[in-house]
């Protein structure tokens, strides 16, 4: 919302630079977004305060020598006065009329040496006054347009502004700073505030903050007016709410002989600076109320509802009552457009039909026309909740729903038409009819709160009395009763937001000041610590991780059916992903409408990505996949971990030479590298997965457990996620782990393996077997049957060469054998290598190779 | 035999001048002091002098060896140290060179964040509890104290499912009641990080998905004032111990009183630059004392526990510390972004 501080003015007295306004407002929770200054210090262009004054307009001629110039002359102050040289087409009507008479006018003079825009080019470029001949007489001054002040782009005439009954004061040779200079602060409503939604309640709470007395605006109406038989509003028009819930109070007025001219400049000037358009009195005093005091208003067109009167009760008074629509009623609004009503859509109707689209948009025919002259003026209070739902479902979003959705109390209804008939009697020529419409069959008991003194200490940490809390909270209008250990508060009408207690420490701590409230540290009693055992588990699998050289990712969680189905090569025919997925009925797009299964697909997308601008990746993600579940309301939310590693092994300095690419051995040694860290022993086996490569693809075993499948990507899918690696043969590896089942394996304990003071023996055996035979089998074979004392078996050496024979392959082995208790003699070993080459021979038909 | 001794002396000092290199050096000794050297075929004769000159002569070849040794000594060390600085001299490296790189990984930037508040709170008692992405209305709402078509409900705009009851979170503060429930009687002290997901436009400043950081302390003697100095504690741990910080008065439905908490801006000191709008005060945190709904819903009594409960986006103080100027560069992953941190 936008907010002059000048018209906040209007209300309470503001001596305070405007940022210290800003501070005091934004630290109480009325947050200034942006502050315009308009011609004071600190705008875009400041208005000298010698040089551009108010002046007073004395007379018109024309330019003796140009048809299209005229000559103004001006007082401007302490018996000042000047003649100025003009082309601004509004003075034309002024030429040959002599001194103006009736109504002073005033204008902007800027004199010789001030810096203004230049209205005759585009945008916003300075220049600075001087004195030149114009077709013969000598000028050195000049009357202004909105344009060349900055104040809008309007160039079309000089600012002329009529001095009446309503006007503040003028007074020539005024610095125009102190008349049109303004500092406009951009307020955020948060849904708390609602009651700040206008300058009256801006000012209510500065003059809280500032402990200053409010000046409300004159609700007074004066009434005088009945219709050509005198007769009073009473007789005239009927008004029925056929639900109070939804519609609690309605209050309209008759006003007539209203004139639909401009608005004085004033109204017009401080309407734009809130951002409205000004149109004409009428239609600005509706929204300069709304602005002013936060009550929404609206004008009928009375002619019109007394037509329509006439048919459905001849000679009678005109019936209102306010409804929800019929079946399939619509409703055509002012701006022309058609609604299809929805059931909880609030209609302000006569026996006709409908009329308005009450608290959100008034309807077309009702509207008031350029020839009208009689208006029914209306102010209520709406539900909140249908005025929320129509206005949202309708798509129309007025300042009046701004306000009704958040909530406007029905007191408000009463003085908001009071005020709009005041302001129509004195600036638009209406005159109000006698009496008033008022529907207000339930009228609310004010909201009254205990709050206990204690409760409010302990809440806030302010040790204050109940006479200082009373005090601060009168302040902001609540009225209170101090007792010996609690207050009675009563909070005025517009604080619709209090509920309970805790809204009142809210208040005394705003009143107080945050800024003023100490800082402690905690001195409640600390809770039994339990720590996060899962979540530390995945911090060390992360940096086991990084310590391989794998960087983390966090990728989306939301994704789509076919992003996944890329996993599988296109010529696959059943997915084995049947399981069901949580899919949003409100996706922003079609790429992230279902939360993932797979979070291998999102690091294989990051990978692909990658691939473009680098020639090694080493990445993994830990996070969670969402399995909907059709007997409970969640879904599972299972915690995966996802590798993928392609291209250089190392990253090549400037040496160069050759590191070779990953293959399915690095992406293993990584997972060793992993399970070993946890104290894991997992299995690896061959397994068929149509993700991956038939031949490179292994499962992970936990025991009998599957806890995950790792392999080479399968060039299908690799070419799916369009992954471009420098080599089209570069293998992709990739790796999918069922995290949860994993960490729920890890040992909390495991025992110290004891460094043996005796020496070790080693010994190398190479065996020749099937290439068929599996390495795992036979590194099996020899630590069974080594015994306790073969302490290590590390493979070294794989062969298939030719001299072997066909099918045959060759595996060499560093075994290292030690005793904790003694120094191992050769023939000890030397048993003990028998028996495993025998076993190798008996279990595997292997041979030894010399 | 002397003066053949004492020309030897003579001749081998004179040569032990000449001699350029260690090597040159070890061939002097072997033909001086050698077991076959010079010296050594001197003594050897001694058998032709007589039992007087014995040891006159004796003595005298003792001197002799012992300076040559000596000689000899003073002549490697110099040979040596020279040697050693003509290798230093001529195996001189550009050692502007770029190191040989490691293949190091490492751990995202958020993980890295989260990681920081974890440890700050973790040192003040605040405990990790996580709570899942897929929530009900229920947690993430109306126990929230948010009801039906309250207009707070519109600052966060929810991704809803094929269930009615079930959105994505759109805070972590939806594992408020989740923890409360759990702990009840006992005091709760914990932090809820997660993802959480608003359908919102993607903009530099905005992601449908973000993480968040909620925390939450309840008990018997907690006040405003003790959220106030925890919340600053925690502010000037991880921005500096100068740090300055700012309640103001905000509105969250699960909070009242709610203050918005922003720390002196640590780029330019709270001087005024771009990145604080001239402000000089930077927007960290959500906070405030935990509504009596909320404590109701959770199972505590709130005329005996208060609370308080704060929020913070972990990108949004990674943006700030880095200079980090588009949001959508955390979830895009790019390698060369990664890297960096
Ligand atoms: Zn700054």
């Amino acid at each position: 919302m936008l907010v002059p501080l000048s018209w906040l003015k209007d209300f309470v007295t503001i001596d305070k630079p405007v940022e210290q306004v800003d501070r005091l407002l934004t630290n109480a929770g009325l947050e200034v977004k942006t502050i315009e200054k308009i011609g004071i210090p600190g705008a875009a262009l400041e208005w000298d305060r010698e040089l551009v004054l108010l002046a007073h307009l004395l007379k018109v001629e024309q330019h003796p020598n140009a048809d299209k110039l005229v000559l103004a002359t001006v007082d401007y102050g302490d018996g000042r006065s000047k003649t100025v040289v003009t082309g601004a087409p509004n003075l034309f009507d002024y030429v040959g009329q002599g001194e103006i008479s009736g109504l002073q006018i005033f204008s902007p003079l800027a004199l010789e040496g001030s810096v203004l825009y230049d209205g005759h080019k585009d945008g916003r470029v300075t220049a600075k006054l001087k004195g030149r001949e114009l077709r013969g007489i000598y000028n050195d001054a000049m009357l202004c347009s909105e344009k060349e002040l900055g104040i809008s782009e309007e160039h079309e005439g000089i600012i002329l502004i009529k001095k009446d009954a309503n006007s503040p004061d003028y007074q020539p040779g005024t610095p125009l700073q102190d008349v049109l200079g303004d500092a406009v602060l951009e307020i955020d409503i948060i849904p708390n505030i609602a009651r700040c939604a206008s300058m009256v309640g801006v000012a209510r709470e500065y003059a809280a903050l500032t402990n200053q007395p409010m000046r409300y605006p004159d609700y007074s109406v004066k009434m005088e007016g009945g219709d050509v038989n005198g007769a009073a509003v009473n007789g005239r028009i009927t008004l029925t709410t056929e639900n109070p819930e939804l519609n609690p109070r309605f209050v309209g007025y008759i006003i007539e002989g209203v004139q639909q001219t401009a608005s004085p400049y004033w109204l017009q000037y401080r309407l734009r600076l809130a951002g409205q358009r000004p149109i004409n009195v009428v239609v600005d005093i509706s929204n300069y109320v709304m602005l002013e005091m936060g009550q929404p208003n609206h004008t009928f067109d009375y002619d019109f509802l007394r037509r329509r009167a006439d048919q459905y009760n001849p000679g009678g008074p005109i019936q209102i009552n306010t409804r929800l629509p019929h079946d399939g009623e619509t409703l055509t609004t002012l701006d022309g457009t058609s609604h299809k009503l929805e059931p909880y859509s609030i209609l302000v109707t006569d026996p006709l039909g409908n009329l308005s689209l009450g608290g959100v948009m008034g309807g077309a025919d009702s509207e008031i026309k350029p020839e009208t002259q009689n208006v029914f003026l209306e102010a209520a209070a709406w539900n909140f909740i249908n005025i929320r739902r129509t206005s949202t479902k309708l798509g129309i979003h007025t300042d009046a729903a701004f306000r009704f959705s958040r909530g406007v109390h029905p007191s408000q209804a009463l003085l908001g038409a009071n005020r709009a008939a005041n302001l129509l009697n004195r600036l638009a020529g209406g005159t109000v009819a006698n009496g008033v419409l008022d529907t207000y069959p339930n009228p609310p008991e004010p909201i009254t709160v205990m709050l206990k003194l204690d409760y409010a200490r302990r809440l806030s940490g302010l040790n204050l009395s109940g006479a200082e809390m009373a005090e601060l909270l009168g302040r902001l209008e609540f009225t209170t009763e101090v007792q010996e250990d609690h207050l009675i508060v009563t909070a005025p009408d517009h604080r619709m937001d209090i509920e309970g207690p805790h809204d009142l420490v809210e208040e005394i701590c705003r009143m107080y000041g945050y800024d003023n409230i100490p800082s402690t540290v905690l001195s409640d009693v600390l809770p039994p610590q339990r720590g996060n055992a899962k979540l530390e588990q995945e911090e060390r699998i992360k940096d086991t991780l990084v310590q391989a050289g794998l960087q983390e990712l966090i990728t989306f969680r939301l994704t789509a059916k076919a992003q996944e189905a890329k996993l599988l090569p296109k010529n696959h025919v059943a997915g084995p992903d049947e399981r069901p997925y949580v899919t949003l009925t409100n996706p922003l797009s079609a790429e992230r409408a279902e939360m993932r299964h797979s979070l291998l697909a999102s690091v294989v997308e990051i990978a692909a990505h990658n691939s473009r601008y680098q020639d090694r990746l080493a990445m993994f993600e830990v996070g969670p996949i969402f399995i909907a579940d059709e007997d409970e309301i969640l879904p599972i939310e299972q915690t995966r971990l996802s590798l993928v590693m392609s291209g250089q092994r190392t990253v090549l300095g400037w040496q160069g030479g050759q590191s070779g690419t990953y293959d399915f051995y690095d992406l293993k040694g990584v997972l060793a590298a992993l399970f070993n860290e946890l104290h894991l022993s997992v299995s690896y086996e061959p397994v068929e997965h149509p993700t991956y490569r038939p031949g490179r693809t292994a499962r992970l075993l936990l025991g009998e457990t599957q806890v995950g499948v790792m392999g080479e990507l399968h060039p299908l899918v690799a070419e799916q996620f369009d992954i471009q690696m420098e080599d089209d043969d570069q293998p992709v590896l990739a790796a999918d782990i069922d995290l949860d089942a994993l960490i729920a394996h890890i040992p909390s304990h495991y025992p110290y393996d004891p460094i043996s003071p005796y020496p070790a023996v080693h010994e190398d055996i190479a065996v020749v077997v099937d290439k068929s035979v599996p390495a795992k089998e036979v590194e099996e074979v020899i630590r069974n049957s080594g015994g306790y004392l073969l302490k290590d078996v590390e493979l070294f050496d794989l062969y298939e060469g030719s001299q072997l024979g066909a099918g045959k392959k060759s595996l060499a082995y560093h075994l290292t054998f030690q005793a904790p208790d003694k120094t191992l003699t050769d023939k000890v070993v030397q048993k003990s290598r028998q028996k495993i080459v025998g076993q190798l021979k008996h279990r595997l038909n292997a041979q030894l190779r010399e | 035999m002397l003066d053949q001794l004492e020309s030897l002396y003579e001749a081998s000092l004179t040569k032990l001048e000449e001699v350029d290199s260690t090597a040159v050096l070890e061939t002097w000794y072997r033909d001086t002091l050698g077991k076959k050297g010079g010296i050594y075929l001197l003594t050897r004769q001694v058998g032709q002098l007589s039992a007087d000159e014995r040891p006159i002569f004796g003595k005298r070849v003792n001197v002799v060896k012992n300076e040559l040794e000596a000689a000899y000594e003073a002549r490697l060390a110099e040979l040596k140290a020279t040697e050693l600085a003509d290798k230093i001299a001529s195996s001189a490296i550009d050692v502007t060179l770029p190191g040989r790189p490691l293949t190091s990984g490492g751990l995202h930037v958020i993980t890295q964040t989260l990681r920081d508040i974890y440890r700050i709170f973790g040192d003040m008692g605040f405990q990790i509890y996580r709570t899942p992405d897929v929530e009900t209305d229920a947690y993430n709402f109306e126990l929230l104290n948010f009801p039906p078509h309250h207009p707070a409900r519109e600052m966060q705009d929810s991704f809803y499912t094929e269930n009615p009851d079930v959105i994505l979170r759109t805070h972590t503060s939806a594992g408020q009641i989740r923890a409360m429930r759990e702990y009840y009687p006992e005091p709760v002290r914990v932090i809820l990080p997660g993802m959480c997901y608003r359908n919102e436009q993607i903009t530099t400043r905005s992601s449908i998905q973000f993480t968040q950081v909620e925390g939450l302390a309840v008990g018997t003697n907690i006040t405003f004032a003790d959220l106030k100095g925890t919340l600053t504690e925690f502010a000037r741990r991880l921005f500096g111990a100068d740090r300055q910080t700012r309640f103001r008065a905000s509105y969250f439905p699960f909070t009242e009183p709610s203050a918005e908490m922003d720390v002196t801006c640590f780029l330019c000191d709270g001087k005024g630059c771009q990145v604080c709008k001239q402000t000089g005060w930077l927007e960290i945190l959500g906070s405030g004392m935990v509504h009596p709904n909320v404590l109701r819903n959770g199972g505590y009594d709130p005329e005996v526990y208060t609370g308080f409960a704060f929020g913070m986006g972990p990108e949004r103080i990674a943006m700030l510390r880095y200079g980090i100027d588009d949001i959508r560069q955390f979830w895009n992953n790019d390698l060369r972004f990664l890297k960096q941190f």
